[in-house]
C-alpha cells in the first residue's frame, strides 16, 4: 500500500517536472526566476561544498523541478557519505496564501523533498520534516522575487 | 485570568416588548444611524469610588455611558449625541425625562441610569426611552463587583441593541488573537485576549514559541490553538482561567487548524502525515480520535455548522483550494465554491445560514460570505492581504486580519485586526497595543 502510494508520488513528480521543464524553456526568464520558480543563489546556504541546502517551488505547487532534483541528488550523495548525520527538512510557503493551507503546503513540499531523498537510498529515519507555512520568510519583500525565494524546502543538519 | 463574575438581573418594570416603538433595521447597510442620547448614569450619593488595579475611577457612571457610546458608534447603527448638548440632569432624566428637551437635540432614543457603589458591590440600573412617543421601552438593573464595571456597560449595550434591533447583541464578548512583534522574517507571537472593544488586554503565552490560530470553546473557558512548543507543531488546549496547557492527542506529526465542535466536546483539526493533510476529531474527555476525511489532497480549515450536523472545510482536491461541505461523519462531500479564484478559511455563521471565507483572485484578497449551498456569494472587502474571518456571536459582524505590502527594502510590514458588517459597510480598525492576527470572537459571556 505504502509502496504503491510512494511510487505514485514519484511518477507524479516525474511527469510534473517534465511539464515544468517544457514550460520553463518556453517562457521568458525574468531575472532570477523561471516561470515563478526561483533559480538564483542569493538566499542559498551550503551543507558542504557544492551541496545546496534548499530547493524552490512554483506557486501552490510541491512538485520538484529539474534543478530541485539535481540539488536533492547532491544532498543524498552527501548524506550517504555522512552516515552519522540526521536532517530536518523545513517546508515553507510564501505570504500569498491563507495561513492554515500554507502549513499543509509547507508540509507537502518538505515531504516531496524527503521522498526524493529516500528514493536515493536515504533512510526515512534520518529525515524529519517540519512545516513553517508562511511563518519564516527569508525575504521580507512583497514582490514576486521575494515570494519565489520564500517558497522552499530547506535541509538542515539536525545533530 | 480575571474571574468571570455572574451578573444578577432584576427586572424593574416589564414593558410591553411586542409593541414596536423605535426600531433599527440591521439587515441593510445603515446610512442613517439612529440618534441616541446616552445620559451619564448618575451616582447615588454616598457611593464609593471604583478601585481597579492601581486606578481609581471617580465617576463610574460617566465611564459606563462612554463605553456604551463607543459600542454604539462602532456598531454603525447608532449615532450617540454629544453630551454637551444635553439639557436635563442625569438624576432627574432617569426618573422622568422631559421629552421636549431631548426632541430638541433630535434624539430618538434616550438612555438614563443610576449606579450605587459599595466596597464590594456595584449596582447599576438603566432605562431606555422612546423620545418620539415619550414612552419607556426597557428598564433593567444589575449587580456585580465594582471592578467589573466595563462588563456592566457592555451588557447594557447588548440589552439596548436587542430591544432596538430585535436581535441579540455582541458587546459583552471577547476576542482571542495572536499578538505580533519583531521583524517579518522572525516574528514573535503570543496569544492575547481582550474585550470586544479592545480593552483589558491580557497575554496568555510568553512568546517563547510560535503560536497560531487560537479559537474559543463555546463556553469561552478554553482556547484551542497551534503551538510550536519544542519545535513540534501540535494543537493545544489552554484553560484561560487556570492557565493550564495541554497537547491535544498523540499524533505522530503536525496537527493544525483546530476548532471546537458546537457542543464543546470535540476538537476538529487537520493532521499532516507524509505530505497529506486530512481532517480528524478528538473527543476531549474520552480522547477517542476519529478520522473524518481520507483523501490524497490537502484537507484543512474545518468548521462545524452550529447544529453540529455538517462540516465545511478547505480542500485542493480539485487542483486548487476550494470550499467543501460534508456531513459530520465525513460522508456526502460536496464542493460549494465555483466562482473565479481560490477560496480558503470557511467558517460557519452562528446563525447557520452563511459561510464566511477568504478568497484570492487577481492578486487581491477578499473576505466574503455565501450560503451553505454555495449560492449568493457576496464579497465584503478587498485588500492586498487579508484573511481568516471570525463571526460575532450574533452573526452580524466579521473580524479578520490584514497584512500590509512591504516597500522595496522589505520594510513597512504590519498586521492589524479589522471588523466589517455582514452588509459590507462599517469597516473598522480594532486598535491593539501590538500588531495582531488570527482573531477569534467568543460567544456572549452572559445571555
Amino acid at each position: 500500500m505504502i509502496f504503491t502510494k510512494n511510487l505514485n508520488k514519484i511518477l507524479t513528480v516525474v511527469f510534473a517536472s517534465l511539464a515544468l521543464t517544457a514550460c520553463a524553456s518556453g517562457s521568458k526568464k525574468a531575472g532570477k526566476m523561471a516561470g515563478d520558480v526561483y533559480t538564483g543563489t542569493d538566499t542559498i546556504e551550503y551543507l558542504a561544498t557544492g551541496v545546496k541546502d534548499r530547493v524552490f517551488f512554483a506557486t501552490n505547487k510541491s512538485t520538484l523541478t529539474t534543478a530541485a532534483r539535481d540539488t536533492l541528488r547532491k544532498q543524498a550523495a552527501f548524506m550517504r557519505k555522512k552516515k552519522d548525520l540526521t536532517f530536518t527538512i523545513e517546508g515553507h510557503a510564501d505570504e500569498r496564501g491563507t495561513r492554515e493551507y500554507n502549513l499543509a503546503l509547507g508540509e507537502r513540499r518538505a515531504n516531496a523533498a524527503k521522498d526524493y531523498l529516500m528514493t536515493y537510498g536515504i533512510s526515512g529515519s534520518r529525515l524529519s520534516v517540519i512545516s513553517y507555512g508562511k511563518e519564516r520568510p527569508v525575504n521580507s519583500g512583497s514582490t514576486p522575487l521575494a515570494w519565489s525565494q520564500n517558497r522552499r524546502s530547506v535541509t538542515v543538519k539536525a545533530n | 485570568m480575571k474571574k468571570l463574575i455572574s451578573i444578577i438581573f432584576y427586572f424593574l418594570i416589564t414593558t410591553n416588548q411586542s409593541f414596536a416603538l423605535v426600531e433599527v433595521d440591521i439587515t441593510r447597510g445603515n446610512l442613517d444611524p439612529l440618534p441616541i442620547a446616552v445620559s451619564p448614569l448618575y451616582i447615588e450619593p454616598g457611593s464609593k469610588d471604583v478601585k481597579q488595579d492601581d486606578k481609581i475611577i471617580k465617576n463610574v457612571g460617566e465611564e459606563i455611558s462612554k463605553v456604551i457610546e463607543i459600542n454604539f458608534k462602532r456598531s454603525g447603527l447608532f449615532n450617540p449625541l454629544k453630551k454637551d448638548s444635553f439639557v436635563q440632569n442625569p438624576d432627574i432624566a432617569h426618573i422622568k425625562p422631559r421629552f421636549e428637551d431631548w426632541r430638541l437635540i433630535k434624539a430618538q432614543a434616550l438612555v438614563t441610569g443610576k449606579v450605587t457603589v459599595t466596597e464590594d458591590k456595584l449596582r447599576a440600573e438603566f432605562r431606555l426611552w422612546d423620545v418620539v412617543s415619550g414612552k419607556e421601552m426597557l428598564a433593567l438593573a444589575f449587580s456585580t463587583t465594582p471592578d467589573n464595571w466595563r462588563r456592566v456597560a457592555h451588557i447594557i449595550s447588548d440589552k439596548i441593541y436587542q430591544r432596538l434591533t430585535g436581535e441579540d447583541g455582541y458587546f459583552d464578548s471577547r476576542i482571542v488573537y495572536v499578538s505580533e512583534t519583531g521583524p517579518k522574517t522572525q516574528r514573535y507571537k503570543k496569544l492575547a485576549i481582550m474585550d470586544q472593544d479592545g480593552a483589558n488586554v491580557k497575554y496568555l503565552t510568553l512568546g517563547n514559541e510560535l503560536v497560531l490560530t487560537p479559537r474559543f470553546s463555546p463556553t469561552n473557558q478554553l482556547v484551542t490553538y497551534l503551538s510550536y512548543f519544542r519545535n513540534l507543531p501540535r494543537v493545544y488546549l489552554l484553560d484561560i482561567e487556570t492557565g493550564v496547557q495541554e497537547v491535544v492527542g498523540d499524533f505522530p506529526g503536525m496537527t493544525f487548524a483546530p476548532r471546537f465542535s458546537p457542543d464543546g466536546k470535540k476538537i476538529i483539526m487537520s493532521f499532516a502525515k507524509d505530505g497529506n493533510s486530512d481532517i480528524y476529531t478528538m473527543n476531549i474527555e474520552s480522547r477517542v480520535v476519529e478520522r473524518i476525511t481520507d483523501h490524497t489532497s490537502i484537507d484543512t480549515s474545518p468548521s462545524y455548522s452550529p447544529d453540529g450536523k455538517y462540516i465545511c472545510f478547505n480542500s485542493d482536491r480539485s487542483g486548487y483550494q476550494q470550499i467543501y461541505v460534508m456531513r459530520s461523519d465525513g460522508s456526502n462531500v460536496k464542493r460549494i465554491s465555483f466562482k473565479k479564484g481560490i477560496y480558503g478559511t470557511p467558517v460557519w455563521s452562528p446563525r447557520g445560514d452563511l459561510i464566511a471565507f477568504t478568497k484570492m483572485t487577481g492578486g487581491k484578497f477578499y473576505i466574503g460570505v455565501m450560503r451553505a449551498d454555495g449560492s449568493g456569494e457576496r464579497l465584503l472587502t478587498e485588500n492586498f492581504y487579508q484573511e481568516a474571518p471570525s463571526w460575532s456571536p450574533n452573526g452580524r459582524v466579521l473580524i479578520f486580519y490584514r497584512e500590509t505590502k512591504t516597500d522595496s527594502e522589505g520594510k513597512g510590514f504590519s498586521a492589524t485586526l479589522w471588523s466589517i458588517d455582514l452588509t459590507g459597510y462599517n469597516e473598522r480598525l480594532i486598535e491593539t497595543e501590538t500588531d495582531g492576527s488570527d482573531p477569534s470572537w467568543s460567544s456572549l459571556l452572559s445571555k
